[in-house]
């Protein structure tokens, strides 16, 4: 076992300037305090003990490398916009930058794909396959994530009720091993069965067995018209059941998002965005994305004659770029409400079997109830991956917020298990859910995760202790 | 109460072709839809209608296929739609729109509050719904930001005239133009639709208005072309003059003595 890591020295540092550039590597107080944490500060705040930027592969192999044989730990960051505190270098050492890899190749369109560094930001690699008259459908939300961080966390989002996650759109990947050498992980083909597939197994690793320094993206036909639906319920639970027969229609909507009119509220009230369908208890958006108008009338209608016959009050259109930009703004802007409307929040980002959505969110409304914490459950109907919100709100104490949430969590994972769900459907393990990995799985998976990672990871200096601990 | 919403329909995309024969929009081929501030006008009808009771007419001047327009409106909640249709009316600047506008109005014997959005994203003047006013000899007040009052002979008015706000109130009849986002209008409903499917969106042509002088009307009633449309120059920066009333016709005579302008 490695532990302790050594610290960096200044020969290292010499070191690490020989192989990049001098402009390049940062030390101590000249590292600024953002590359600290990732979007999630509360996941835990680590400085770096050295920062590096690195131009080309063969740095970042250099730099891993150095790593590897002298026992120092090297946590990778791309834009910083995780959500699990994966990107912040939990055991010190070097904390190795790829954001200033950012090209992308031009479009390949006979194969459809799209190469790209990955530095280079989503809503970059989406407007490259938009510009070649395609397009790249995986969109977590967060648009300025590098895109070598959504490979590598296996980024989801709310399109995935149609086309699905990161991993069904990485077609390689050229990757540094902890001990330096550089593989590549599958090629650009369709389909492989080319002994294990270790691509599909980095996709979502959260950088802890590799470091991505290419990838092939597959795009797909641009759909070049799309309509909103939003669709009010007198409950959750007729919302809830609503969901399974849109899924069952010929047309597979792009996402099924659910919201309780008591978080449009808070929207409504501490950001003044106001929603366009004041009725309702629950509210189902659905969003449809079609070749054709006359195709995309032919789902819309057959899905809001569907959404009456299951008890929706109505059924509005939002059928013009205003009309839809009035129903999403407010949709975008829960996490900002949630936020102005308390003084402290947690997050859990379970996922559930579809016909499971409605029992969970009472569940979980009730055991936050018990412990006298605020849970705001909303999000992805469509899929099944609640975005549970706990929010403090003033007057509670830190040490009865801390020892709450870690109940409630504790029970929302527990509930979540016997709902037949998983622990995390989009925002990863981390260091900010590690401490609830093991029990969710079991000893023999979490055995088995950990000789995944030792098998790529001998000396453990990639990105140690997130996902699983081995100082237990 | 009596409600009449002019609205307009536009072209979807933003880049809007002007036929270069006669300057005026080239409205077949491309998709249109409403113009995006009449859906606040017709929002604040419908809650005016909600809070007081009475009817709220669409109505419009375009040609036939404006129908698809109308139906929106009904999907939204409107009562009664009618179009202004006649090839005669066609190639009018504001002038002429304003004054059919205004004689569809006499047809509908008038309203008790007539509701425009402040300005349509193809033609951009603004000058439509003061227009139609003056037409009618009633008072308006454009730029309407906020409706702060509603009674049943009166309408108070909060107006956003850029640097300054002012607050209006204004006895029926009467007209006001409204600003993007002083409501978020409600979207269509389906339930709504299938409602009003058979529902007739009325078309007045020529032969119904009450004044029939054609000088009035389409290309030959308008007194203003277009000779092209281009996105203005972006202004220097604003000089703000102040003191008294003689010492800021000093400041600015010097202003404009430095300038070159006199």
């Amino acid at each position: 076992m490695p532990f302790p890591y050594n610290k960096i020295t200044s020969e290292g540092v010499e070191y690490l300037k020989n192989v990049t550039a001098c402009e390049r590597v940062k030390v101590k107080e000249e590292i600024s305090k953002d590359y600290y944490h990732d979007e999630m500060p509360d996941y835990g705040i680590f400085p770096p003990e050295v920062f590096v930027e690195a131009l080309t592969t063969e740095e970042v192999s250099a730099v891993m490398k150095y790593g590897y044989d002298h026992n120092i730990p090297v946590t990778v960051r791309g834009a910083g916009t995780g959500l699990a505190g994966g990107a912040a270098c939990k055991c010190g050492g070097i904390l190795l930058s790829l954001i200033k890899m950012n090209r992308i190749d031009p479009v390949d369109k006979m194969n459809m794909t799209v190469t790209a560094q990955p530095g280079a930001l989503l809503t970059e690699v989406s407007a490259a396959a938009d510009e070649a008259g395609l397009f790249y459908p995986p969109d977590p939300g967060e648009r300025t994530a590098s895109i070598g961080g959504t490979v590598i966390t296996n980024a989801g989002g709310m399109r995935a009720v149609r086309y699905g996650v990161t991993r069904d759109y990485v077609r390689a990947i050229e990757a540094v091993l902890p001990d330096g050498s550089i593989v590549n992980l599958s090629s650009n083909v369709v389909k492989n069965t080319t002994g294990y597939d270790i691509k599909d197994l980095v996709i979502g690793s959260e950088g802890t067995l590799c470091i991505a320094t290419k990838v092939t993206l597959k795009l797909i036909p641009k759909p070049n018209c799309t309509q909103t639906l939003v669709i009010p319920f007198d409950s959750l639970e007729t919302c809830i059941e609503c969901v399974p027969k849109l899924l069952q229609l010929p047309f597979i909507p792009t996402a099924v998002e659910f919201l309780e009119r008591e978080l449009l509220e808070i929207v409504e009230r501490q950001l003044n965005k106001m929603f366009p369908v004041p009725d309702g208890e629950a509210v189902l958006i659905v969003m449809y994305d079609g070749s054709s108008k006359d195709e995309l009338n032919s789902a819309c209608d057959l899905a809001a004659d569907t959404a009456l016959n299951a008890g929706a009050m109505d059924v509005m259109l939002a059928n013009s770029p205003e009309r839809i930009g009035s129903v999403w703004s407010v949709r975008a802007a829960i996490l900002e409400g949630m936020k102005a409307d308390s003084v402290g929040q947690e997050e859990c980002d379970v996922v559930v079997p579809r016909a499971k959505i409605a029992e969970y969110v009472k569940a979980a409304k009730s055991i936050g109830r018990k412990h006298g914490i605020r849970v705001e459950p909303c999000g992805h109907a469509g899929d099944g991956n609640i975005h549970t919100e706990m929010l403090r709100d003033a007057g509670m104490s830190e040490e009865e917020w801390k020892t709450n949430t870690h109940k409630c969590l504790t029970e929302l994972y527990a509930l979540s298990k016997k709902l037949g769900g998983q622990l995390s459907g989009e925002h990863g393990i981390g260091n900010g859910r590690l401490d609830y990995l093991e029990d969710f799985v079991g000893t023999r998976m979490n055995d088995l995760f950990k000789s995944i990672k030792l098998a790529f990871d001998p000396k453990l200096v990639l990105n140690p202790e997130k996902i699983i601990s081995f100082k237990k | 109460m009596k409600i009449i919403v002019c609205i307009k329909q536009v072209p979807s995309s933003s880049e809007v072709e002007i036929d270069p024969e006669n300057g005026t929009l080239k409205r077949s081929g491309s998709e249109s839809k409403t113009n995006p501030y009449d859906l606040f006008a017709l929002e604040a009808a419908l809650r005016i209608r909600n809070q007081v009771g009475g009817t709220v007419t669409a109505l419009t001047m375009g040609p036939d296929q404006a129908e698809e327009m109308m139906r929106d409106a009904y999907m939204m909640g409107a009562d009664d739609a009618v179009i202004l249709s006649d090839k005669k009316f066609a190639g009018s600047d504001v002038l002429a729109t304003s004054y059919t506008l205004a004689q569809g109005i006499r047809v509908l014997e008038g309203a008790d509050l007539i509701i425009c959005g402040k300005q349509t994203t193809d033609g951009d003047t603004a000058q439509i719904g003061p227009a139609i006013a003056e037409h009618l000899g009633i008072p308006h007040a454009a730029w309407v930001s906020e409706i702060t009052e509603v009674t049943d002979s009166q309408i108070s008015v909060r107006q956003d005239l850029t640097h300054v706000f002012q607050i209006s109130r204004m006895e029926y009849p009467c007209l006001i133009t409204v600003e993007k986002d002083s409501n978020v209008p409600r979207l269509p409903s389906y339930k709504l639709r299938k409602e009003t499917e058979k529902k007739e969106v009325r078309i007045l042509h020529f032969d119904a208005l009450p004044d029939k002088n054609l000088s009035r009307y389409g290309l030959i009633g308008s007194p203003t072309t277009v000779e092209r449309i281009f996105a203005p120059e972006k202004m220097g920066s604003r000089q703000w003059i102040e003191g008294t009333a003689m010492e800021q016709a000093e400041k600015l005579t010097e202003l404009f003595v430095k300038k070159k302008f006199i």
